[in-house]
């Protein structure tokens, strides 16, 4: 068994297997709840936890594919590209939401954790938690942050923006497909890009353009907020 | 090969971003530098949307299995974030309907005010 442990592709094999059950799990009963990277999270959690494997081993074991998020990160200039094509009239309408919807996120969560006295670091870490992880993580991780609290906060918040999305469009009265994709992508990233696609694919494609913009905008200032904290 | 060839260009798009990177002083992640990069070529024309749209899905499409191990560290900041879990989830559940109720709300309104149309 302890043998067994130290197959090198031992953390892919056991990360892959997890998120399949995951996946298959979100395929058969379709609750946001059911989200593949949280279960695959606890399952692998509870892996590590059975068998004793330290969590740097886990990760030292999935260095060989981690390096892939850079290029996969970079892959979401090409649904940018193709939706901006799509939508060039509507983009002033979008930008403006975006901005408004990223900076009053970010100021939320400065004030909260200044007046709870969050240490600096958590208030870093939770800043990035409405954009894309692949943007989210590189930049906790270049201010010293923690990614495990940043990766947790970003799938809660997809999560909550797609069971909540529904009723918010409701509450806000928002009516216009466009403004709805706008709200998904700005507050739940993906995994709201996903809920907006199943209610109208103008509000997916919107979406999708809406996250990329969101995370970009936030990259340009996270650093400017980091350094007052 | 055709995804080799793709995979290529999108790794060239990844060393500009590395170097970019390393060589300016300003604290922006590599991967946004070659986001900005490969959208500005595509734009102009210097990239062909079939010469990475293929691989470029592939990447895109396993990004979720990528962030299973960022998230596993959790357990390494268990002690940090337990005092405060409720006000932290409860930040998490208040900025969300915020920013979804603030960015859909201003795009609506200037899209009324405008008067633009979907078609």
């Amino acid at each position: 068994m302890t043998e067994l442990l130290s197959v090198p592709i031992l953390p892919l094999i056991l990360t892959l297997a997890a998120f399949q059950v995951g996946r298959v799990l979100q395929a058969r009963f379709r609750s946001p709840f059911l989200n593949p990277i949280l279960i695959a999270v606890i399952l692998v959690l509870a892996f590590l936890f059975a068998t004793g494997m330290p969590v740097a081993e886990y990760q030292l074991g999935m260095g060989s594919i981690s390096w892939l998020l850079t290029p996969a990160t970079i892959c979401l200039a090409i649904p940018m590209y193709e939706q901006f094509q799509v939508l060039k009239k509507n983009l002033p309408m979008i930008l403006a939401g975006v901005v408004a919807g990223s900076l009053s996120c970010m100021a939320m969560v400065v004030c909260t954790g200044l007046f709870l006295r969050f240490h600096p670091l958590l208030t870093v870490s939770l800043l990035p938690k409405s954009i894309t992880t692949a943007i989210g993580v590189a930049l906790t991780e270049m201010s010293d942050g923690m990614p495990g609290i940043t990766t947790a906060a970003i799938i809660f918040t997809g999560i909550l923006g797609s069971i909540l999305g529904p009723v918010l469009c409701k509450l806000f009265h928002l009516t216009d497909p466009v403004a709805q994709g706008v709200a998904f992508g700005t507050a739940a990233h993906v995994i709201g890009t996903a809920k907006a696609t199943e209610l109208n694919a103008l509000s997916g494609a919107v979406s999708s353009l809406s996250l990329v913009v969101a995370g970009l905008l936030t990259a340009v200032v996270f650093p400017l907020i980091t350094a007052m904290l | 090969m055709k995804y080799l060839s793709q995979f290529c260009i999108i790794l060239g798009f990844t060393l500009l971003g590395e170097t970019l990177q390393r060589l300016l002083p300003l604290p922006i992640p590599s991967s946004v530098y070659g986001l900005v990069l490969l959208f500005l070529a595509l734009c102009f024309g210097i990239v062909k949307l079939e010469q990475v749209k293929a691989a470029g899905a592939f990447l895109t499409g396993i990004m979720s299995v990528l962030f299973v191990s960022p998230a596993v560290s959790i357990v390494s900041n268990w002690e940090l974030i337990r005092p405060q879990l409720l006000p932290i989830c409860l930040l998490i559940l208040a900025s969300t309907v915020i920013t979804f109720g603030i960015s859909g709300s201003v795009t609506q309104l200037l899209q009324k005010k405008g008067g633009a149309s979907h078609d």
